[in-house]
């Protein structure tokens, strides 16, 4: 089964889409959550009450979303993206955004007590203090951004919904395991479900070793 | 010049009873009391990261919050090299870039720490990192510098270092405004006394007055406390 192409095909897919869609999501999310930490402004606890719970946005309901914004009598129907991995990254991006942002948000906001007075002191306000904490702190933040890639990698309904399962086009290994296993094929099932958590796994293994690394070196 | 900077009707919550006073260019000025006084409230206030509550807090000329300074307690350093951390506070402040290594340098040579300009400042040690601190405030070349209790968290080699280095602050012309409640260190590095008790300035005196005969019991009873042999 593993020198099967087809299956190389669908995990290479599978993590083209999360990947591009954590990598939007951080680069979104990340800012967004230090502007909520950092800024003062009317309905603030509402923006963070709503943002966390954003987080656990049921996939097939953000699937069902874009999916009406993108058929072809929706808003962005011209577009002509339903059924393409870019729907299925816009859909993934939709979702994961939320998580980090509002884990980046009580990230920031922890660590801005520590060093508000001495920006502050400084002359450093608004979007500079934001974004220099959120530099300071950018090897704790790897923590949201795992969360985000779990998120994404694991959830099938988004991306069943808006990309349809098309086998060689659209279809990835959530889906595939999903389809497989009422299909009655197990073994196939399961060979990626292993795959998938062994990605997951090294992913993570990565991510704690450049933590681990940089806190050695910064302190 | 930014002095003298004038307080008027100051108060703060139920911490500082209202207050007025100038801060005068020149003498270097302690905030003496117990914990719990005021200093670090009076402190921040002058220095504007506490709005008073009422009255108002005001200096001369253009721009003074570019002027000053400020030494916390405990120093907080951002994840990089020592340098970078001076360079940081210099390019906030809007020196070109051209400049800011020549200024970075000879205020981590000042200080001290040119051979660990290139560690990251939060491996340094406690004395080291308030030294870092100051060669920070020393790249501004501030008009006034506000120290709060900065050697409250070192031993006494490093507290010397501090000293030292506040000194030299002294001597370059910046005017100090330090907070501390070690009576040695008001001695040696202050010229007159702002002596706070519950909120209040009970007592301004020249240091050797201060010492010699205090006027307000709070400020004698203070001193006895803290020099029980005196």
């Amino acid at each position: 089964m593993l020198d099967d192409p087809r299956l190389w095909q669908i995990v290479a897919l599978s993590m083209a889409v999360s990947l591009s869609a954590v990598a939007i999501a951080t680069l979104i999310g990340m800012p967004l959550g230090a502007a909520i930490a950092v800024g003062r402004f009317p309905g603030r606890r509402a923006v963070i009450v709503l943002l966390n719970a954003l987080m656990g946005l049921p996939p097939v309901v953000v699937g069902l979303f874009i999916y009406l914004l993108l058929s072809r009598a929706g808003p962005l129907g011209a577009l002509g993206l339903l059924f393409t991995p870019q729907a299925m990254v816009i859909a993934q991006t939709v979702l994961v955004l939320p998580i980090i942002a509002a884990l980046a948000r009580q990230s920031v906001e922890d660590a801005w007590r520590e060093y508000e007075e001495q920006l502050r002191s400084l002359g450093v306000h608004g979007w500079r203090g934001a974004l220099t904490v959120l530099w300071d702190i950018r090897f704790s933040l790897l923590t949201a951004v795992l969360a985000g890639l779990g998120r994404a990698s694991a959830e099938v309904g988004a991306v069943m919904i808006v990309g349809g399962n098309i086998d060689g086009v659209t279809r990835v290994m959530t889906t595939t395991i999903a389809l497989e296993t009422s299909k009655g094929d197990l073994p196939l099932a399961l060979g990626l479900g292993i795959v998938l958590i062994a990605i997951v796994l090294a992913l993570n293994a990565a991510a704690y070793l450049v933590k681990e690394a940089a806190e050695r070196r910064f302190g | 010049m930014i002095l003298p900077l004038r307080l008027e009707n100051v108060s703060f919550r139920d911490i500082l009873k209202p207050l007025s006073l100038a801060i005068e260019a020149g003498p270097s000025t302690i905030i003496l009391g117990a914990n719990g006084a005021g200093k670090s409230v009076l402190m921040r206030i002058m220095h504007g990261l506490l709005a008073p509550s009422t009255g108002s807090v005001s200096w001369q000329g253009e721009d003074p919050g570019r002027r000053q300074a400020m030494v916390f307690q405990r120093p907080v350093m951002l994840r990089r090299s020592a340098y970078a951390n001076v360079a940081y506070a210099l390019k906030v402040a809007g020196v070109p870039a051209k400049e800011r290594a020549r200024l970075a340098a000879e205020a981590l040579e000042e200080v001290g720490l040119r051979q660990v300009a290139h560690r990251p400042a939060r491996v340094l040690s406690g004395g080291e990192q308030q030294r870092l601190a100051l060669a920070r405030a020393w790249a501004l070349h501030p008009e006034v510098l506000f120290l709060d209790e900065p050697t409250a968290n070192l031993d006494p080699g490093a507290t010397r270092e501090i000293e030292t280095i506040i000194k030299a602050f002294d001597a370059s012309g910046t005017k100090i405004v330090m907070s501390t409640h070690n009576l040695g260190q008001a001695r040696r590095l202050g010229d007159e006394v702002l002596y706070l008790h519950e909120g209040r300035v009970v007592e301004r005196a020249p240091i050797e007055r201060f010492f010699a005969q205090p006027s307000a019991p709070e400020a004698r009873a203070f001193i006895k406390g803290e020099l029980p042999w005196v």
